[in-house]
């Protein structure tokens, strides 16, 4: 009984900051939409949603017809109204914000026309008719299931392989919860791969080219490994996380975890900020550090000011050098920088005698995560550019019957990237096995 | 300061501002909540023989956010009986003598009229208002606007009313007309002293498409209705200038259609109306609007320097003219504010399928470009515009004579 309330107060805790829209609100708020020619909104949108018309018809109360305009761009529309840094994309883009007024919620918006489709099941697309063609893919996250999807329609046999427990990829694993959780993910996933493909769990591909006999093409979708090492003392104590891998674990113990009475997150990035927001509502006090200022931070400004609102504290210009203590975790020694030049990648001295120790129980480092460059090498032919896959504009690789699209090509970029490359490599795929007819 | 106190065909109101013969002037209690509030007059709910409402009774049109941009309505005059009316009527002129009260009425026989005449008078209301416009429900049994569509009809009855009435007569007139100079013509020569326009437009809301039924049922059925609110301004305002620019029309008029803020009042002011009458923005927001109508027009009086609501009647609509006199040496052409534009290139569109081709997208900016050449300054880019004054209509000098189509090369009757 205590057990089951205290999971909820959790569960209350990391509620959507994005909560769907009733029907008056979305329509409300799609009236305010200008109906833009040519809208900078679409030009905004990796995936290039025809954003005005969508909005113009939940205004009309066509909320199916809105699904499908959205879904027929993008087949993960839904989580990407939810996960999506609109604010620096469509929503960034909004021609409201020149005459000061608040953007068009397009986001929340998006997930309401998608939403409807998807709890009532209602699907927009089938299965082409079939080419006889077999394709495979590597990697189940939102990449894959795009490029599933379309070479699913396209008339092409699918099988999708996933090294984890659970099909999704980011969706289910790297997200926040407050994004997108668990049920969200598996409810979209249900959704997308109706149309027809198979998805292998547990299956991890050690040697791609093993299925180079059974299939015509290959997609990998692979993302990313692991959280990088810092290389510091003290990186193997109990209590040292990457923040992948916490958030990773957050999300498959769906938010039944430990944390830290006191974290320290190391890392600028947004992955560090999920990770510190997460901590904080796990009931840990958070401290995030990293090395250049607050303007040199790669993490949006809006998941920072998210942050400082659940009480995360920043300390800037500081470094990790020691992870103190004997089995456990009992500090964190750091030292303070300061930056040579204004420039963003400005060479970083330490001061001189400035080293201080942070008392914490706990150490997320989450400062990028390793590429599969292992894992790409043992295909042949494949060529790689700081360890991430080349491609060209087919997503084609060099090897000509492997297509890559998603993080293992961009180093790792948002969720909507993913799905329009998924998209586009289908194409490509397609048009690489048709042609060869 | 200026004084908003109006004297209409008689009437002395405090204020230009009363409410029209409707729901909101049913009873006695809704009437001196009004006056309370700052109304300046009211048109007492049609009195009349016996009739029953149905139920439902209204529906509207809404535009995208705005609700009730049109309302209609099915309901028929009062369904209380003369004696409750009166008694009230009696009563909240006792308490508010200086307030103006109007007995709107509806019969059939001259000495139904006659008798509630007296009746009226014997209260001490300020005047009369012939409903000759509702147009349901009782044009089919030979009144409302079956009277106001047949000018000799019109002016009999108007006349049985004027014979024997000592205070001002109104007559209400319907827009359901091709013409509302010839009902009004004949309410003059039926010896009223003013008459008010508009009533409500024969009108069907819309369709529900659940039902597959018209707006608002009765049992699953509909019946047409009267329409009324902002979106009939725009025709009202019309009928009344053309009373106002009738060289033998010589009465006072009330301006009655979707007036809901002081700018809507003094547009009808400027187009001829001495008083103006709501009813639909109060059923929206209740009677507290009259604070703002009453602030508003005082205060764009003192801007203009001006002392009362008369100095502004009929300005604008002395500007009208016929198409003929209009001069077509005329030019306009459309000029967009770079810095105030907002990039929706609405007006692009607007032009390139609506219009006249006469704007063009350039590369490296969103910003439009007026193609000036071609540009015949229709005002439409202007009117889809989201930003205050950010595309202008910019004279631009022919230094030709003014030039009129009865004098144009083109017109072949030359």
């Amino acid at each position: 009984m205590k057990r089951n309330s205290k999971l909820e107060d959790l569960n209350k805790k990391f509620e959507k900051i994005k909560p769907q829209m009733t029907p008056s609100e979305a329509v409300v708020e799609s009236s305010r939409c200008l109906f833009c020619h040519d809208a900078p909104c679409i030009i905004a949108c990796p995936t290039s949603i025809d954003i005005p018309m969508f909005i113009r018809q939940i205004m009309t109360k066509n909320t199916l017809g809105s699904a499908k305009t959205i879904f027929s761009q993008n087949i993960l529309g839904k989580s990407c109204g939810q996960v999506c840094p609109t604010s620096v994309l469509c929503e960034g883009a909004c021609v409201y914000h020149d005459l000061n007024e608040k953007p068009i919620d397009i986001g929340r918006l998006q997930a309401y026309a998608t939403g409807h489709a998807i709890d009532k099941n209602i699907h927009f697309f089938e299965k082409g008719k079939s080419t006889g063609k077999k394709v495979a893919i590597i990697g189940a996250g939102p990449a894959g299931l795009a490029c599933a999807h379309e070479l699913t329609m396209l008339g092409h046999k699918v099988v999708v392989y996933e090294a984890n427990k659970k099909a999704g990829g980011l969706n289910m694993y790297g997200v926040a919860p407050y994004k997108f959780s668990n049920k969200d993910a598996i409810q979209e996933l249900k959704y997308v791969s109706a149309i027809g493909f198979e998805i292998k769990t547990n299956s991890p591909i050690e040697n791609p080219s093993k299925l180079e006999k059974e299939f015509d093409a290959i997609f990998l979708g692979a993302g990313l490994g692991g959280s990088k090492k810092i290389n510091i003392p003290g990186e193997d104590l109990s209590g040292v996380y990457g923040a992948t891998e916490f958030i990773y674990n957050l999300r498959d113990k769906d938010l039944k975890v430990n944390v830290g009475k006191n974290v320290v997150v190391i890392g600028g990035g947004n992955t560090a900020i999920d990770a510190a927001v997460e901590s904080s509502l796990l009931g840990a006090s958070v401290t995030v550090i990293y090395r250049r200022s607050e303007k040199e931070q790669t993490a949006y400004s809006f998941e920072v000011e998210h942050a400082k609102k659940h009480d995360v504290k920043f300390v800037y210009l500081t470094s990790p050098i020691e992870i103190l203590g004997k089995k456990k975790v009992d500090g964190l020694k750091c030292i303070k920088n300061k930056l040579k030049s204004s420039s963003r990648k400005s060479e970083i001295n330490t001061v001189k005698d400035s080293q201080f120790v942070i008392p914490c129980d706990m150490v997320i480092i989450a400062r990028g995560q390793e590429k599969m460059i292992d894992f790409f090498k043992s295909i042949s032919k494949l060529k790689l550019d700081d360890g991430k896959v080349v491609v060209n504009k087919d997503f084609q690789t060099t090897n000509p019957k492997y297509f890559a699209g998603g993080d293992c090509i961009n180093g790792g970029k948002e969720v909507v990237n993913a799905v329009a490359n998924g998209r586009d490599a289908a194409r490509g795929i397609d048009k690489y096995l048709m042609k060869k007819k | 300061m200026a004084n908003l106190e109006t004297g209409f065909a008689g009437i002395i109101t405090p204020n230009p501002f009363w409410l029209a013969s409707a729901p909101p002037t049913n009873t006695g209690y809704q009437v001196m909540n009004a006056f309370r509030a700052g109304w300046g007059g009211a048109v007492w709910k049609t009195l009349g023989v016996p009739i029953v409402n149905v139920s439902s009774r209204y529906s509207a049109v809404a535009y995208k956010n705005n609700r009730m941009m049109g309302l209609n309505n099915i309901e028929l005059i009062t369904d209380r009986s003369l004696e409750t009316n009166l008694k009230e009527m009696k009563e909240v002129k006792k308490k508010f003598p200086k307030n103006a009260l109007i007995a709107s009425m509806m019969f059939e026989k001259k000495e139904e009229w006659h008798d509630c005449i007296k009746r009226c008078e014997d209260i001490g209301i300020d005047g009369f208002e012939l409903n000759y416009g509702c147009p349901h429900g009782v044009c089919e049994r030979g009144m409302g606007s079956a009277v106001g569509q047949n000018p000799d009809v019109c002016e009999r009855i108007t006349s049985w009313v004027t014979d024997v009435a000592t205070k001002p007569v109104i007559v209400k007139l319907t827009p359901n007309v091709t013409d509302i100079t010839k009902p009004a013509l004949a309410a003059q020569r039926g010896g009223a002293n003013a008459v008010s326009l508009i009533n409500t437009i024969n009108s069907v809301t819309g369709v529900n498409l659940e039902t597959m039924a018209p707006n608002p049922t009765v049992a699953g059925h509909s019946t047409h209705g009267g329409y009324c609110g902002p979106a009939v301004k725009p025709i009202a305002l019309n009928m009344l200038a053309e009373l106002t620019n009738h060289p033998d029309f010589k009465l006072p008029i009330s301006g009655i259609g979707g007036i809901e803020t002081w700018q809507d009042a003094v547009e009808y002011f400027l187009m001829g109306a001495t008083t103006v009458q709501v009813c639909t923005a109060v059923m929206h927001y209740g009677f507290r609007i009259a604070t703002d109508l009453n602030a508003g027009v005082s205060n764009y009086l003192d801007a203009n320097k001006m002392k009362s609501v008369i100095e502004l009647k009929g300005i604008a609509a002395k500007k009208l003219r016929k198409w003929q006199e209009l001069d077509l040496n005329y030019k306009v052409i459309a000029h967009i504010d770079p810095v105030k534009c907002i990039s929706c290139q609405l007006c692009y569109i607007a032009c390139e399928d609506g219009a006249h081709q006469s704007i063009e997208l350039l590369p490296n900016t969103r910003v439009p470009k007026i193609i000036e050449d071609t540009c015949v300054g229709c005002n439409l880019c202007s009117l889809v515009c989201p930003v205050e004054s950010c595309i202008t209509m910019v004279e631009v000098k022919t230094n030709k004579k003014k030039l009129v189509w009865a004098d144009h090369p083109a017109n072949q009757s030359n």
